[in-house]
């Protein structure tokens, strides 16, 4: 590796000779071009349900036939097992914080929200796996995981089939659960305390 | 048994912020030209070339390999295109290892490239999905919450992740390829510099780049022949795993412990901090060097940071130096990133890598990993043939 990296193998510069008409013409170095594409979104029969049960203020997960474990936002399958997921359980909307950031530069499409925002893997009580969700309603420098939650949706009249219905997540108040047995660690307690190898 | 395997050539592009002077096929052409021109062969010597980027809205070319095809040489031969996200440049020299060590081809081209000036990667990690509420702010937003608990279990002290980023960015400095040339860089400036996905500050983040690295394989005659160093593959292996299913142990994913397992048995490596010469990991986050060293088994779990606070992974006096190229810290042209730590273990092997040479390494380690920490590619290499 003795070449200068910031010179270009010789043999790849050669000269170039342009036909005499274009010899004045100012060389184009980059052309800017925006892409757009939009598209519509059709939901599979899973991603409906949960979508469509937004709207009525539930949480709808779906639970894996091999082992129990219950899956939110449901896919249609249990990703562990390769088993199609057909039976949905309802959720409350409440559980605890798992992982999460404090963000402290904007994203697009999201001018709402003040900087710094706390993104959180919120574990409802009762599913096993997290999924995103906003805390707020308390100073990002007291969020921790394990810190118990509720969800606050949007007034009824605003309700769509989205999981936007739920504007974030705030502090119940309520003790938190111990690390060990929050966010990822939560199956392994779970099972752990059903004598079961988790 | 497998045909061994030997890295004959390597090629790299100086990672920049905005290669404005070459086109995508003349970034590629330039690192291809370059890891011929070190392996002493020509376009005719390759019998297949094997490319891999990161997801094609990056750039949104889409397939890009195929009007690649020329500048590669590629045209009337076989051409392969690995799909990994971040760790592509690692599986991509794996899967053309994989035709070499399989007698497929005798020699195979492979090369990673991406031109992040040509696109904006933390938005297009950051597209909305219609299930889920749109807060994730790129690759920081989705790994920090992982590095926090990665602190948390550990207690680590909570400067690790500036001492990193500190040494790899003085580690740069001697690499005339990487993208962060930062002279004046002080440890302090490091610590102050702005929290962007707390625990995540700026300067604990990777640079965004354009550029690509190549490198050329050959079968047991090609490396027996060849009049320079080469490096022989010892191990080579792949894993991934769902990103999201109960019990996942995101900080430790068991994907990147088979990984290891796999390579180092492979290499009949036992010792893995006492047999490893240097070793080049996958850190576009600054934790991820301890959290990494400990889930390849370079230490005990728990153990990762204090190899950073102890200086073992720092070029000058380290016993294990970690990313002597400056790493991913210092230069992301995503799709090759992965492959850049796969070359700088060749070189290190090869006795080619210049000021940050490793003092008479005999054995690297190549490490890279993509998604949500789910896919994983990593190779052992070294000065000597492999026994079995």
């Amino acid at each position: 590796m003795s070449a200068d990296p910031s010179i270009s193998p010789a043999a790849l510069s050669g000269e170039v000779s342009l036909p005499e008409k274009l010899a004045d013409v100012e060389p184009v170095r980059s052309v800017r071009t925006p892409i757009r594409l939009e598209y519509d979104f059709i939901p599979g029969s899973a991603s409906s349900g949960y979508l469509n049960a937004f709207a009525d203020r539930k949480i709808l997960g779906q639970q894996s036939p091999v082992d129990g474990a219950v899956f939110v936002p449901p896919r249609g399958v249990d990703p562990r097992h390769g088993a199609a997921t057909p039976d949905y359980v309802e959720l409350p909307d409440t559980g605890h914080v798992g992982g999460f950031c404090v963000t402290r530069l904007p994203i697009p499409g999201r001018d709402d929200l003040e900087i710094p925002y706390v993104s959180a893997w919120i574990h409802l009580d009762g599913a096993d796996i997290g999924f995103l969700g906003l805390v707020a309603g308390i100073d990002t420098s007291e969020v921790r995981m394990g810190m118990r939650v509720r969800a606050v949706w949007k007034p009824d009249d605003e309700l769509g089939r989205t999981a936007e219905n739920i504007l974030y997540w705030e502090p119940t108040g309520e003790p938190d659960i111990p690390v060990t047995a929050a966010g990822t660690n939560a199956w392994h307690a779970k099972q752990a305390a059903a004598g079961e190898p988790g | 048994m497998a045909e061994r395997t030997a890295v004959l050539g390597v090629g790299q592009t100086k990672y920049q912020t905005t290669r404005g002077d070459v086109s995508l096929p003349g970034l590629v052409r330039e690192a291809a030209y370059r890891a011929l021109e070190d392996a002493e062969l020509g376009w005719d010597d390759i019998d297949a070339v094997v490319v891999g980027k990161a997801p094609d809205f990056f750039e949104g070319v889409m397939q890009p390999e195929l009007f690649l095809a020329e500048a590669l040489g590629a045209v009337g031969k076989p051409l392969l295109r690995v799909h990994t996200a971040g760790s592509v440049g690692g599986s991509t020299a794996v899967v053309a290892a994989s035709l070499v060590q399989a007698g497929i081809h005798r020699r195979v081209l492979t090369l990673g490239f991406e031109k992040q000036s040509e696109s904006n990667a933390t938005w297009a990690l950051s597209l909305p999905q219609p299930f889920s509420v749109s807060i994730n702010a790129g690759a920081g937003g989705y790994f920090s919450p992982i590095i926090r608990q990665y602190m948390a279990r550990t207690n680590a002290p909570e400067l690790i992740g500036c001492m990193v980023a500190f040494k790899d960015r003085q580690h740069a400095l001697r690499n005339p390829y990487a993208h962060l040339q930062q002279q004046d860089l002080t440890f302090d400036q490091v610590v102050e510099s702005p929290m962007l996905w707390e625990p995540i500050r700026f300067s604990e983040t990777c640079p965004s780049s354009d550029g690509a690295c190549a490198l050329v394989l050959g079968d047991e005659a090609a490396g027996d022949a060849s009049t320079k160093p080469v490096a022989w593959i010892h191990g080579a292996a792949l894993r991934s795993e769902a990103n999201n299913f109960p019990g996942r142990d995101e900080v430790n994913p068991q994907a990147s412990r088979d990984c290891a397992d796999d390579v180092f048995a492979q290499a009949g490596i036992t010792d893995r901090r006492g047999e490893i010469d240097e070793v080049e990991i996958y850190v576009p986050f600054s934790w991820y060097e301890p959290m990494w060293l400990e889930s390849l088994g370079f230490c005990e779990i728990g153990d990762g940071w204090k190899l950073v606070e102890e200086g073992a992974t720092h070029l000058d006096g380290g016993d294990l130096p970690v990313n002597c190229s400056g790493g991913v810290l210092s230069s992301n042209p995503i799709g090759a990133s992965g492959m850049i730590r796969f070359a700088e273990a060749a070189l290190q092997v090869r006795g080619m890598a210049g000021d940050h040479q490793v003092d008479g390494a005999r054995k690297a380690f190549g490490h890279a990993y993509g998604g949500g920490a789910q896919y994983y590619a990593m190779w052992i290499v070294g000065s000597d043939k492999p026994t079995s």
